[in-house]
This record gives structure tokens, C-alpha cells and sequence, in this order.
């Protein structure tokens, strides 16, 4: 069953002459995560925000756990958490006062509040910051209790717009860890983001965006097939390159190319790794010694790169989205 | 029922705030009782109103109606400040009646309000202020100045969801209230003022708001404009009037801005 379902979405912005989303369609299987992957300006948190009940789409239709979003938006939010760009979060009150006001907003009562609170501080490990306002919490804190207060009552989809953008390498990798807990959990997901990394390493499927369209849809591993199949990449000491471009060429049927600065000479290759084996064979043959030899699929970034002809850039601020 | 159990948090929530920045609540209550000794003492000496007890009777009325005007930038600013932490768009995803959030605020501003003119009035009281109506007519009078104070909440709605920053609201803000609490009859007598502003004035719902106070406070209302006309003549019926108004246009408006502020 489909969770998510948006179908030919449009949405534009300053009378028409900002086109944030260009009939976006997507959507997302249940108890899965799609990562919704493009450049700043692509309409990711536009989505979102329609998904979300936050923003009405100019056309096309859209639904969330089979709740239809422009109709019945009052519905959709008793079964989704949103968890935004910025921790939307009161600086001023403690990571507690957050959490209790947030579960008595969602009608637990005071008493169910303060148990779910306490549940979720421990989970996030927050507990020892709990009596502390929030400004003092460092990034990657106060965006584990923005998530906290998204999942006060057991959302049936779960939408993070960004969840790590702004944060360092730790609080980066802390943030994973915890939305990586979540899906082993079973929770629907959809997550925008700008890193390649994040989709790859977080998401079932990804649906890549660009200008307000999703260009490409696939699990990470069709979309780099997508691009193409794997190379293999040698390096050499100077004297030998010579004679390894012969035979990673002859391996590979196709021109080997060089990379004098890293004296690395690479080729596409087709048969994997058993053209590796033959590489390998034939060095050792020629007697060549090897300083590194390797298999490498095409990241992410090659994927954007050959799908939107640009690479994935941080560029203006997503038109009007982010008032 | 759930919508008042909504608006109770956020009100409640509004009130958490303030305990936690004591300087908030400090400092909304010294600048008015700062404004209450300035103009007590630097204009009190030079304007002879002939009233027995002098200007403060006359000035009191009109600090606290401008007081209260400020509410609306109060709102305004703080609703800002939420928008753009992207609190606003957490609580529109909750599932909560969707006016919760701003009427909690408009009502935390209002109980705030009520602090405020308590601290004036203890000042003033010190000061030499002794209101004669009565019991009864003193406290209508507060509960005009806070239902005023309410009503312009509702426009700072308005001004804090509409404006792209929130620095600019402030200023926004103070650009309407400043000349909007001048141009009336709260500290000087507007016949000393050119004819159209005279008009204005006399016809400026601050004029009439602090026009209701006086009388409420039994006092002849010496400030007063072209006597004869409706609004000097019946100054409680007018400020009733102009509330009503404001709130019957505002509360539309900011409530609908706030379910599309997005679009």
C-alpha cells in the first residue's frame, strides 16, 4: 500500500512567475523510506509543505496513510510528524517544557505528556540536557529534539526536510544513527535532503529532484546502474603506466584514461570482477606491481551529475519556501 | 472543547516564557513607569490644567492607554519570532484547532497587559494619581483598557504574519502606535494643534480610549477637543465602538492570513 501519494503537483509563487513545483509526482510504499534528493531551489520543502497541510498546491492531488491532504488537512495531521529545517522548538523553555507542551497539544493530558516526554528524552539521549533551555543545546541536540517532539504520538509517516542540514560531521552522523533506529522500527519516512551520502546511506528509494521535477526515481543502486556499469582504476609507479594502459585497455575494450598527477589510469568495465582478475593476471605478468587497484561504482554525486547536468550546488534559497 | 484545552496551553505556554526571561516582564513594566515619571515631573511643572491634583490625574489615562496600544507591537513581534524559528509551522502541523496558536497569544499578551497597568498604577499611585469615580468605574475603566489592548493584538497578528522580517515589524509597529498616541489628547490639550490634526485627533480612538478613562476616573476631561461633537460627547460609547470595529476587521483578517500565511 502506498503511504504517500502525490500526483502532478504544481506550485508557483509570485503570480505564477516562481515555479516551485513542475507536476511533481511521487510516492512512497508503506513502512518505507524515500529520500527525496535535489539542490537547494529544487522544490524539495515545497512537497513537503504540501504533504504536510502547510501549503495548498495550486493543482494536482496528493494524499497521506490514504487521507486526502486538500480535503480532509485536519486528518492528515493527526497521523504525520513533520521535523523541519530549523528545530522548531521554543529556545527559551527546556528540552521538557518542549516535549510536555507538545504532548498536551496532541490531547495526551498532563500526565501521559510528562511519561511520553520522559520516554523520548531518554531515547534520544537527551536527559541529562532536559531541565536545560533549549538555546544552550548544541545543533545536532536540538535536532534530535525537534525529531522527539515529531513522534510524540506514534506518527503513521514521518516527514524530515533536512534533517541534518546545518550540522557538523558528529552531529551529522548522531542524527543517522537515530533516524536509522526509526526505520528499523517500521516507520513510513520521507526525507529531503541535499546530500547524496544521506540518501544513499538512509534511504530504500530516492527520487531525485531538479527544478520542481522528479528526474529520476530508483533505489541507489539503479540509479548509479543508471549511469553506468562499474571502472576499474589502477595506479602505478611512472615507468609502468606505459605499458598498464595497454593492458587495462585491452581489458577493458575501451580506451583507458590517465590521470597523470595520480598516475591513475582508469577504464569502464563490464564483467566486473573478473575483469579485475584479468588486470590483475596480466600486471603480474608484465611484471608490474600494483600500488592500488580497485572496482568503483559510480557515487552519487556521478548519478546527479549525469542526470541534471550540474552538480549538486548549493544555490539560492528555495524560492519563497522557507518563509 | 479541545480548541479551549489548545488555547489554554498556549497561553499557558506564553506565561512559561515570560517566568523564564524575567527581563521581558521587567522591562515592559519600567518603560511605561519610566514614561510615567518623565512626564510627570519634566511636563507636570509647565502645563496647568486647573484640576485639582494636577497633571497626573490628566496623564495617567493616557500612559496607560499608550501602554496598551503597544500590545500590538508586542504581538506582532513575538508572533514573528515564531515564524521565523519555524515554530509556526510545527504547530500548523499539529493536529489543533488552527486558531489556537494566535488567540493563545493574543490572550498571553492581554495577561501580561494586566501586570503591567497594576505596576503603572502602584507607580502613579506614588506619584500623587488618586482616581475618584469609584470603585466600580476604576476597574471598568481597566477592563476598557484591556479589552483596547486586546483588540490591537489582533492587528498585531496581522502585522507580525505579514512582515518578511522580524526586525521590520518593530519598527512597523512603533511607526503606527508612536503618532497614533501623540496625535490625540493623552498628554497635551489638542487645541493648541492646526485645525485638521485637531479633527484627527479628536476622532483618533486613542483620544476617545483615554477621553472613557478620564471620565471613568472621574475627572473633567480638559484635553478634550471641539466640544459638542459625538466623540468628546460620548467618549465610552465611541472607544466601544471603534473596538468592535477593529475586532470584527482583525480577527478575519489575521485568522485567515494565518491559515494561508504560506501561499
Amino acid at each position: 500500500m502506498k503511504s504517500v501519494i502525490a500526483e502532478d503537483l504544481v506550485k508557483t509563487y509570485d503570480k505564477g512567475k516562481v515555479r516551485a513545483l513542475d507536476h511533481l509526482s511521487l510516492d512512497v510504499e508503506e513502512g518505507t523510506v524515500l529520500s527525496v534528493l535535489g539542490p537547494n531551489g529544487a522544490g524539495k520543502t515545497t512537497v513537503v509543505r504540501i504533504l504536510t497541510t502547510l501549503l495548498r498546491a495550486d493543482s494536482g492531488r496528493a494524499s497521506v496513510a490514504g487521507i486526502d491532504v486538500i480535503k480532509n488537512p485536519e486528518k492528515v495531521r493527526e497521523v504525520i510528524g513533520l521535523s523541519g529545517q530549523y528545530a522548531a522548538v521554543d529556545e527559551i523553555l527546556t528540552g521538557y517544557d518542549n516535549l510536555v507542551m507538545f504532548g498536551e497539544l496532541y490531547h495526551l493530558g498532563k500526565k501521559q505528556a510528562v511519561i511520553r516526554a520522559n520516554e523520548l528524552l531518554e531515547r534520544f539521549s537527551l536527559t541529562d540536557a532536559a531541565k536545560r533551555p533549549i538555546k544552550n543545546y548544541s545543533g545536532g541536540m536540538r535536532r534530535r529534539l525537534d525529531l522527539a517532539a515529531s513522534l510524540i504520538v506514534k506518527p503513521k509517516v514521518l516527514f524530515l526536510d533536512e534533517p541534518t542540514t546545518g550540522l557538523d560531521p558528529r552531529g551529522r552522523q548522531e542524527m543517522w544513527g537515530v533516524i536509522q533506529e526509526l526505520v528499523k522500527g517500521g516507520v513510513t519516512l520521507l526525507l529531503t535532503t541535499q546530500y547524496l551520502e544521506e540518501a544513499d546511506q538512509l534511504a530504500d528509494e530516492i527520487a531525485v529532484i531538479d527544478t520542481g521535477k522528479v528526474i529520476a526515481r530508483g533505489t541507489s543502486d539503479q540509479l548509479k546502474k543508471q549511469v553506468g556499469g562499474e571502472r576499474l582504476e589502477v595506479v602505478v609507479e611512472q615507468h609502468h603506466v606505459a605499458k598498464t594502459m595497454e593492458i587495462v585497455s585491452a581489458v577493458s575494450g575501451h580506451g583507458a584514461t590517465l590521470d597523470e598527477g595520480l598516475r591513475l589510469i582508469a577504464a569502464p568495465v563490464s564483467t566486473g570482477s573478473a575483469a579485475l582478475f584479468e588486470v590483475l593476471k596480466s600486471l603480474d605478468a608484465a611484471g608490474i606491481h600494483a600500488l592500488d587497484v580497485g572496482l568503483k561504482r559510480p557515487s552519487l554525486d556521478d548519478v546527479f551529475l549525469s542526470l541534471t547536468g550540474h552538480v549538486a550546488e548549493v544555490k539560492t534559497e528555495e524560492a519563497g519556501a522557507k518563509k | 472543547m479541545s480548541a479551549i484545552s489548545d488555547i489554554s496551553i498556549i497561553t499557558r505556554r506564553q506565561l512559561l516564557l515570560l517566568t523564564r526571561v524575567p527581563e521581558v516582564l521587567i522591562f515592559s513594566t519600567i518603560q511605561p513607569v519610566m514614561f510615567v515619571l518623565l512626564f510627570r515631573f519634566v511636563f507636570g511643572g509647565s502645563i496647568n490644567t486647573g484640576q485639582p491634583g494636577g497633571y497626573v490625574q490628566l496623564l495617567m489615562p493616557g500612559i496607560f492607554v499608550q501602554t496598551v496600544a503597544f500590545t500590538l507591537a508586542g504581538t506582532a513581534s513575538g508572533l514573528a519570532e515564531d515564524m521565523k524559528k519555524g515554530l509556526i509551522d510545527r504547530f500548523r502541523s499539529l493536529p489543533i484547532s488552527q486558531s489556537a496558536l494566535v488567540i493563545g497569544r493574543t490572550l498571553g499578551d492581554s495577561l501580561l497587559n494586566i501586570v503591567v497597568l497594576a505596576v503603572m498604577g502602584i507607580a502613579g499611585f506614588v506619584v500623587g494619581w488618586r482616581p475618584s469615580g469609584g470603585l466600580a468605574n476604576v476597574a471598568l475603566g481597566f477592563l476598557f483598557l484591556l479589552f483596547f489592548g486586546y483588540a490591537l493584538s489582533w492587528v498585531g497578528v496581522l502585522v507580525g504574519l505579514s512582515a518578511s522580517d522580524a526586525r521590520v515589524v518593530q519598527n512597523v509597529s512603533f511607526i503606527v502606535t508612536f503618532p497614533l498616541t501623540f496625535l490625540s489628547n493623552a498628554f497635551a490639550p489638542t487645541t493648541g494643534m492646526p485645525r485638521l490634526l485637531q479633527y484627527f485627533a479628536e476622532w483618533n480612538p486613542v483620544s476617545t480610549m483615554v477621553a472613557a478613562c478620564r471620565q471613568l476616573f472621574g475627572l473633567e476631561n480638559q484635553f478634550g477637543a471641539t466640544a459638542g461633537s459625538y466623540p468628546s460627547e460620548h467618549p465610552l460609547t465611541t472607544s466601544l465602538i471603534y473596538m468592535l470595529i477593529i475586532m470584527a476587521i482583525f480577527i478575519p483578517l489575521s485568522l485567515r492570513k494565518y491559515r494561508n500565511y504560506a501561499d
